[in-house]
């Protein structure tokens, strides 16, 4: 399930506008009236904006037409941060074991060199 | 020994990119040694708990690569080739062969920040955002619960 919810999510905030308006309501919920002022668009612009936003999960409409209330919701983007710092974590514990053979590799070179050291003098 | 700063990821939402960056106490001819000689390769590539066997490996301009992970019964097989291979710079197809038509253009940076310490920059385009998801998706089934087990089974204990 979490599959299919992250492709849309991605899609969604791949449009300015959009990481704009989910900027705007992560200071608080707002009527799309309110969310279409500051651009130079019209309602049902921001309003087709905010139907990709809601199809994604990311927002949640309440209410009739441009009055209607715009809620983010904050679970949708914890999915994507887990799924990321699942990812992240991942990457970390590779390249904990890469430190690792780095560090081995400092004291077969520092061996080495030693020797031809020797060897040489 | 100098407090290294965990691995860090964003994904870019305009375009399907994933970028890693993560410091190490090595130069950069020995994170590229790392990364292009099998032997060593072999040994971090993990994920933890699972044998990595290389079918190929030549870590060259036009070279190729293919290394196969078993898990139980079940092989994961992944395979690219070499599109650049110089003293800092790697760049790299990556397919996983559970899913065929995917594929990724992975590009490496070795900065080297002085004082025997080098800033590993890891770049990985795929073809598109769905790609990029089943990515996500794909590193997370190869064994990697075992992984965070063994992590945090090592966090625990304090030993990171």
């Amino acid at each position: 399930m979490a599959a299919d919810l992250l492709s849309p999510v991605f899609a969604a905030l791949a449009d300015p506008t959009r990481r704009d308006l989910v900027a705007r309501l992560s200071l608080g919920d707002a009527s799309v009236g309110e969310l279409a002022k500051p651009y130079d668009v019209s309602v049902q612009a921001v309003s087709k904006h905010l139907k990709v936003l809601e199809q994604a999960g990311l927002v949640t409409r309440t209410g009739p037409g441009h009055r209607s209330q715009v809620h983010l919701r904050i679970e949708t983007f914890d999915l994507v941060t887990d799924w990321l710092e699942r990812y992240r974590r991942q990457a970390e514990a590779r390249y904990r074991r890469l430190d690792a053979v780095l560090a081995a590799m400092d004291d077969a070179e520092t061996a080495s060199s030693q020797s031809t050291e020797e060897r040489t003098s | 020994m100098t407090q290294l700063h965990e691995a860090t990821i964003t994904a870019d939402p305009k375009v399907p990119i994933i970028r890693i960056e993560r410091d190490f106490n090595a130069t950069p001819a020995q994170l590229l040694r790392a990364h292009t000689d099998p032997d060593l390769f072999v040994q971090w590539i993990g994920p933890n708990g699972l044998d990595t066997r290389i079918d190929y490996f030549d870590a060259r301009t036009g070279g190729s690569f293919r290394f196969v992970q078993r898990h139980g019964d079940h092989e994961f097989g992944f395979h690219g080739s070499f599109h650049e291979v110089s003293a800092d710079r790697i760049v790299q197809t990556f397919t996983f062969e559970g899913q065929p038509d995917g594929v990724a253009l992975e590009t490496l940076w070795f900065e080297d920040l002085g004082d025997g310490r080098t800033r590993l920059h890891s770049q990985s385009l795929t073809d598109s955002f769905e790609g990029r998801d089943a990515w996500l998706r794909s590193g997370m089934e190869v064994g990697v619960n075992e992984g965070y087990a063994k992590l945090d089974a090592l966090v625990a204990a304090g030993a990171v």
